[in-house]
């Protein structure tokens, strides 16, 4: 066994994606969630064994915004509990090594962000280094919009072919009562060439939640668990220009830690707010024409920055309770340009 | 942690900067790497021997950058590795430590470097605290306004005679100047300058107060093997835990947080602790006001319910005492917010190493590392030894 024990995803849930939730706090959006998510698993609030969370105090504009949210987790008595300021996949990440080292049986992990309470676009620009990018104010679709140019320049894919993307997954929401964009939605004018309006994320507000489980823990809470067979994340520098922006070497990295590439995977839930990074992301996680990519309509329907890709690891892992997805991979990133990049296998036992 | 089954965790290299008001000599990426090349250079290692990098800071607000560990993955060595962010407000820098911890025990990775930072003087803590309307009441500035009446609220609890406080200062500010890496050496300081500081946040005087300070801990945590290959003998992880609890409600003790004694049960029984005030030679307590010495005693069980300030009164506490608090100066003379935790931590290392130099508390073989933080809410902490955990 490659690690001390089997750990499983047992329950996921969401809220249904806004454009604003200015009429509720960070914490009254969670809430329901969390409810919802704990519901599923049979846990009382305060039961997991472990806790951890994602967000950011630049989305909130405050500073430990996470102090907030907590109290909607019923952390009295007092709770084992952490926080990352990271996409809440890197917390299921840590909940997962959490139960690895045998201190709980469960887990309650969470995400969520308010991308409305400011302008998300000069908000993100904050992430660059300060010193020599940051004081040019580069947009996350400026950096997205070289990185898409680059891969035409390279001859690896066309406005037609990145348009067909951003419609596949639009479509694909269409069975996605969470996502923002549900259906195709007009391409638009470049926003910053080669991008135009369809080919980037709707600004979204949104939270997620899942629930970790280890072992005969997890087989009684689900039917069919999403059993974590491996999770790996790595990072690339941030400087542009000490990078290959065709190509996110960290995100094959992560893949071939987390034995990604042992086994065909059936479906793949990749973080890809702008199309072009699909098309990056299919090269770099040897996606097929075979495998179901972002089924849910992936970032391009919906992305509460900071859940987004802690949603893909429930998105892949719902498919697997359902018996819809035997052998699913997971992605998320974070940073400009897909700078870095985490991956997880999730599988259901054969039937 | 549940040492019987996993990997158990060695600290084999511990690095910290110059601390100061303002490092204007380095950028915030000179900062991590001075303290994570002094760690490497500690352990004898390169950054190559480095599998995964595990950084934690307070608010993001302090420095003006969003998740910056996206722009230091490069200046911590982590391209093509693993790089994690921890953010658990003022414990962060022990929750850093203890997520690394874990990594090396559940045999995820191997060998992990783990950092935490603030270079606060690129703004100002106190407005980058004071949280704007209607988060907070708009009288509450600075993190002094917030912790006061809960040192008030433990004077009247205890009948603690007044000057407790400045003899804690007194004590961690004269342990500082033993302490080279410290960043305040007030020298020629007295039990009188102490009292006669001006007061800020009654009862906390000036001189009982955490300065506001630019600076970066560092450590290499391994297993067994990379224990086996240390330089020198390693301290190693007994226990370690977080506990956290919601920042207000009705019932909360803020004198004694309930989170902070269960975190502390959980250690000591991870450890095999059932006397701490016996079996732990050394304490490394964040204390960022003087009167949160007396108060930390008896959360963490080394004194009964209202005898913590007869313990510090007594001389227990000093550098010679039978239970030495502090001996680094603590966070009252050092206090880059978010790697002061870690420095508790780091600090309990070097201790039960023997390599604390002229701090150094004499044939230490246990001790505790403690951090907390937010609303006196989120609690980290880690028990070292001497010795490998017994299995």
């Amino acid at each position: 066994m490659r690690y001390a024990r089997d750990v499983a995803i047992v329950a996921f849930a969401q809220t249904a994606h806004r454009r604003s939730s200015q009429d509720v706090s960070e914490t009254e959006m969670l809430l329901p969630v969390l409810r919802e998510v704990l519901d599923r698993a049979g846990l009382a609030p305060g039961e997991p064994g472990f806790t951890c969370s994602g967000s950011s105090d630049y989305l909130a504009g405050r500073p430990f915004s996470f102090t907030m949210t907590l109290d909607g987790v019923g952390a009295w008595p007092p709770v084992a509990e952490s926080h990352v300021e990271m996409d809440g996949a890197w917390a299921l990440h840590e909940a997962w090594v959490e139960l690895l080292t045998g201190a709980a049986d469960t887990a309650l992990v969470y995400a969520y962000g308010k991308s409305s309470a400011g302008d998300l676009g000069a908000v993100l620009t904050r992430q660059l280094d300060p010193y020599y990018t940051a004081p040019l104010w580069p947009g996350p679709v400026d950096l997205a919009a070289l990185q898409a140019q680059a891969l035409i320049d390279a001859g690896e894919t066309d406005e037609q072919a990145l348009a067909d993307i951003a419609a596949r997954s639009r479509t694909a929401a269409r069975a996605n009562p969470h996502a923002r964009l549900r259906g195709p939605v007009p391409m638009g004018d470049h926003v910053a060439g080669p991008l135009r309006t369809g080919d980037c994320p709707p600004v979204s507000d949104g939270a997620a939640a899942l629930v970790l489980a280890a072992g005969d823990t997890a087989r009684r809470m689900c039917e069919r668990p999403a059993w974590i067979r491996g999770m790996d994340h790595r990072t690339d520098p941030q400087g542009l220009g000490l990078r290959d922006l065709t190509d996110a070497p960290s995100a094959r990295l992560a893949a071939e830690h987390a034995g990604a590439f042992d086994a065909p995977v059936d479906t793949a839930e990749i973080h890809a707010p702008f199309t072009a990074q699909e098309v990056i992301l299919r090269k770099a996680l040897r996606l097929g024409d075979d495998v179901s990519v972002n089924p849910s309509g992936g970032a391009l329907a919906a992305d509460p920055v900071m859940a987004t890709g802690l949603i893909r690891f429930g998105e892949a892992a719902v498919r697997v309770h359902r018996g819809e997805s035997d052998r699913a991979l997971a992605h998320a990133t974070s940073g400009p340009c897909l700078q870095q990049n985490l991956v997880g296998v999730l599988e259901g036992e054969s039937r | 942690m549940n040492p019987a089954n996993n990997e158990p965790v060695a600290v084999v290299g511990i690095g910290q900067t110059e601390h100061a008001a303002a490092r204007r000599d380095v950028s915030i990426a000179g900062l991590v790497r001075e303290a994570a090349l002094r760690a490497l250079a500690d352990a004898e290692l390169t950054w190559s021997d480095i599998d995964a990098v595990v950084i934690g800071k307070a608010p993001d607000f302090f420095e003006g950058v969003m998740m910056p560990e996206l722009y230091l993955a490069d200046a911590l060595g982590a391209v093509g590795k693993p790089l994690m962010r921890v953010h658990t407000a003022g414990s962060v820098g022990g929750s850093t430590a203890l997520v690394a911890a874990n990594l090396v025990a559940s045999r995820v990775q191997r060998t992990v470097l783990t950092v935490a930072f603030e270079k606060q003087s690129e703004s100002n803590a106190m407005w980058g605290l004071s949280l704007p309307v209607p988060f907070q009441q708009p009288l509450l500035a600075g993190a002094g306004g917030f912790f006061a009446p809960h040192v008030r609220a433990y004077i009247r609890r205890t009948g603690a005679p007044e000057h407790v406080g400045s003899l804690v200062a007194y004590k961690d500010r004269r342990n500082a100047l033993k302490n080279p890496s410290a960043h305040l050496h007030e020298h020629g300081i007295t039990l009188e300058k102490v009292q006669s500081s001006p007061m800020l946040w009654d009862p906390i005087r000036y001189s009982e107060t955490c300065p506001s300070s630019d600076g970066a801990c560092a450590m290499v945590l391994t297993g067994r093997r990379g224990a086996a290959r240390a330089p020198r003998p390693p301290a190693w992880v007994h226990g370690g835990a977080m506990r956290s609890e919601p920042t207000l409600f009705a019932g909360k003790d803020f004198v004694s947080p309930r989170a902070g004694r269960d975190c502390a049960a959980d250690v000591y029984r991870q450890a095999g602790i059932t006397d701490p005030r016996r079996e732990i030679d050394v304490a490394e307590l964040y204390v960022p006001f003087s009167w949160y010495e007396p108060m930390w005693l008896e959360n963490l069980g080394f004194a009964a319910e209202g005898e913590g300030w007869k313990l510090t009164v007594s001389g227990a506490t000093e550098l010679d005492g039978d239970l030495p608090v502090n001996p680094s100066g603590g966070v009252l003379s050092t206090n880059p917010i978010g790697a002061s935790g870690m420095l508790r931590f780091a600090e309990a290392a070097l201790q039960v190493c023997g390599r604390a130099g002229a701090h150094q508390v004499d044939g230490a073989r246990r001790a505790l590392g403690h951090a907390y933080g937010g609303g006196a809410q989120f609690f980290s902490m880690w028990l070292v030894g001497a010795e490998p955990p017994a299995g």
